[in-house]
Formats: C-alpha cells, structure tokens, sequence
C-alpha cells in the first residue's frame, strides 16, 4: 500500500478518531453497544455506508453546485441507508428489529456527512474510499470496545456465547446491571477518551482557566 | 386525556431522548458550553419536533403505510421503504420553511436562534422522534403529544447540561479528561439522575 492510502486508512483510528476527537457520529456509538452483535453489524453497516457515500458524492463532486449540495448528500446517504436497512430486514431480521431505529438514523450520523463535508468534496473517489474506510475503521474500534466492556461486565457473554458463568446459574460471577443501562455508556467512552489522551498528549484539551499555584509572600 | 399526559411525562422525563437513547449527542455536546446558547437551541427543537412528527405522522399514514394509499384506489401498494428519505425530506424542507417564517415575521426569534437552525437538520434527536413515532404507531393525537415531550426532554437535557459545564470550567480537571472527557462523564451522572424516573406511572 502506498504511505498516503496508509495515512488515509490508519489515522482516523487512533490519532484522529472519529467519536473521541472529532465528536462525530456519538448517537448510535453510545445505544447500540449493549452487546456485541448489535454493535458489529451496526459497525459494518456504517463503514459500509460511509465508504459508498464517500465514492459517490466524490464522483459528482464537480457537477454538484455548493448551494444545493447538502441535500443532495443527504439524498445520496438516505438512498445507501435504506438499501442497507432493507438488506438487514431481507437477511438478519432480529438484528434489525434490536437495532430498531438506529439503521435508520446512520442518516443523521455526523460522521457520513462531515466526512462528505470534509474530505469527499474535494478528493478523488479513490482517497476517499480509503478516507471512509478508516474513519468506518475508528467508529468500530470505539463500538466493539465498548460494547466488549458492555456485554462481558453486564450480562456475562460476547457474542450471546456464557463467557463467566452467573451467579444466578450456579456459577461465580455477579453481572453489574449497570453496564446494560445507558449511563455506563458515557461513563465508558469518557474513560476511554482518558485514556487515549494520556497515551497520545497532543489530544488534550486547554482549559479555560488555569489554577494558579499559591504564591506565598514573605513576612518577616 | 391521562393517556396523553402519561405519554408526555415519559417522554421527557422516563424516554429522554438525550439521555436514554442518546439522540441528538453531537450537537448536544457542541452546543452545551453557555445556557443561553443551549437554552436557544432547546426552543428550535422543540418547534422542529412538534411540527415534524405530526406532518411525518401524517404522511406515514395516508401514503407510505401498507394499504394506505387505498384511498388512490391502490390498495396493495406498500410504499414504507421510502420512509427514511421521505422523513429527512420533510424535516430539511420544514426548518428551511420555518427559518424563512420566521425571518419575515418573528426577526427578533429569528436572530436567536438564526445560527442553530441548519443545525437541527442533522440533529438525529428529530428523526429519532420521527422513526419512534412510526415504531410504535401513534396515532395522531399521540404524535403531537409525543413530539412536544420529546422535544422538552432534549431542551431540558441540554440546558441542564449546559449549566454544568459553566460551572465546570472552574474545577480542577486532570489533563486528559478536560473538555470532552469530563463532559461524557458528567451526561452519564446526568443519566443516571433521569433512570430514577424510569417506572413512573401516571
């Protein structure tokens, strides 16, 4: 692979990840990550859109005039959104009936039209795919990590596969309930975002105001 | 009645969308530094919202549903694939409509909320309502209702949100969790507080 296509593919996961430092895209990061399966095909679903959409918009990016050009990207995802929600109905009906409402929302999801926004607008249709792929690549890491942490924590399995036996089946583990409810969602992704930051300093944030360290004047 | 106030107070308080079905999370994290940005962006969701789900409801239901477009004489016509565009559809159309109404006739609410109206077109709490209203079949009384509480649960949310973080910025936060990190941490206490709610029953 050439060293930009590479750039292209493996910056969006960890130096420039879409849900921890752009803040794109958070919705569906935060209420599908329950269990691991949901997760995973909402992952596919997206890269998959967001790779599609970055292809087409960027092909007809010199005849789209600027004025009219976000309803025109939103139709282009709002058509790819439902070939995948009527893919899911065709060939993974629980899937799509637990994932309910946030196929459809991948519509909404600031990472297909930021990056149409950003980069498919004025690149070539090659670089973009490679620009949707990773940054469909570093929405996924984020949703399979935490919905790992979600599902093995919270009910004890991945996969819908007993990892840690329950308490209630005999076994040892006591499930925290809490993981399976929405607040553990944020308290994991602000973790998480902790702990990115701390391995790559150059993330943090300035704070608006600093604490000034007492200064102690002598009296004598 | 009681069903419309019981679907009300679920809707902003038990099904907040913000905090238990994080709709609407990239605005409601970019918006949310000063009350009175937050506060202007609550109200243009609670208009949106309220006239979105009806005319969605509306169109859901004399057009797209299974069998709805008997009336046309086409009584096996089931159009409910072309939902997702159509709502998008509805919902760019109605903010730019909005934002030219309001321009003419209200300026002084226009030039509040002016800057946070394109935003709401790709703020997903609106389609949300939108694809849950169709979810559960409301009818139409019911849609109104349940796209006024939706909307006052995100406004509340978000200036409640918005509150915190002002005071936030005086703490002394450890570096890696400044800014973003801690506002994450901070809407997951929030959630937690609106679980309390969940189970009430009017």
């Amino acid at each position: 692979m050439a060293s930009a296509t590479k750039e292209l593919v493996s910056k969006p996961i960890a130096d420039n990840n879409p849900i921890i430092l752009q803040v794109l895209g958070i919705c569906s990061a935060l209420a599908v990550t329950t269990k691991m399966s949901t997760a995973l095909t909402m992952a596919i679903a997206l890269t998959a859109v967001l790779c599609a959409s970055n292809v087409l918009i960027s092909l007809i990016r010199n005849h789209i005039p600027s004025s009219i050009r976000i309803i025109i990207q939103i139709t282009i995802i709002a058509s790819l959104v439902i070939l995948v929600d009527q893919l899911l109905k065709a060939f993974a009906f629980g899937l799509s009936k637990e994932l309910s409402v946030f196929v459809g929302l991948i519509i909404t999801n600031c990472i297909v039209l930021g990056r149409a926004e950003a980069f498919a607008l004025k690149n070539p249709p090659l670089p973009s795919f490679w620009d949707g792929l990773g940054n469909g690549l570093g929405y996924s890491v984020i949703l399979l990590v935490v919905g790992f942490i979600r599902e093995l924590f919270g009910s004890g399995s991945l996969f819908g596969v007993q990892i840690l036996t329950l308490a209630k089946d005999g076994g040892w583990y006591v499930p925290n309930g809490m993981l399976l409810l929405p607040p553990s969602a944020f308290f994991i992704i602000g973790l998480i975002i902790w702990g990115v930051r701390a391995w790559k300093p150059a993330q943090v944030e300035k704070p608006d105001f600093k604490i000034q360290t007492a200064q102690q004047s002598e009296v004598s | 009645m009681e069903t419309y106030f019981n679907l009300f107070i679920s809707a902003v308080f038990v099904e907040n969308l913000a905090l238990a079905f994080f709709l609407g999370m990239c605005t409601f994290l970019a918006i949310s530094k000063q009350v009175g940005a937050a506060f202007g962006l609550g109200v243009a969701v609670v208009f949106i919202q309220t006239l979105t789900v009806p005319v969605n409801h509306l169109i859901y239901y004399y057009l797209l549903r299974d069998g709805a477009l008997a009336w046309a004489g086409l009584p096996d016509v089931n159009l409910s694939f072309l939902g997702l565009i159509c709502y998008i559809g509805v919902i760019a159309a109605l903010v730019q409509i909005l934002e030219m109404f309001l321009d003419k006739y209200v300026p002084a609410l226009y030039n509040a909320l002016g800057v946070y109206m394109p935003l709401i077109t790709v703020n997903c709490a609106i389609l949300g309502g939108t694809l849950f209203m169709v979810e559960r079949d409301y009818n139409l009384g019911e849609s109104v209702t349940y796209g006024i509480g939706t909307g006052v649960g995100w406004a509340l949310a978000i200036t409640a949100l918005a509150g915190i973080r002002e005071k936030l910025k005086y703490s002394d936060i450890p570096a890696g969790l400044q800014g973003l990190g801690i506002t994450f941490i901070a809407t997951g206490l929030m959630s937690l507080g609106f679980m309390a709610f969940s189970g009430i029953q009017l």
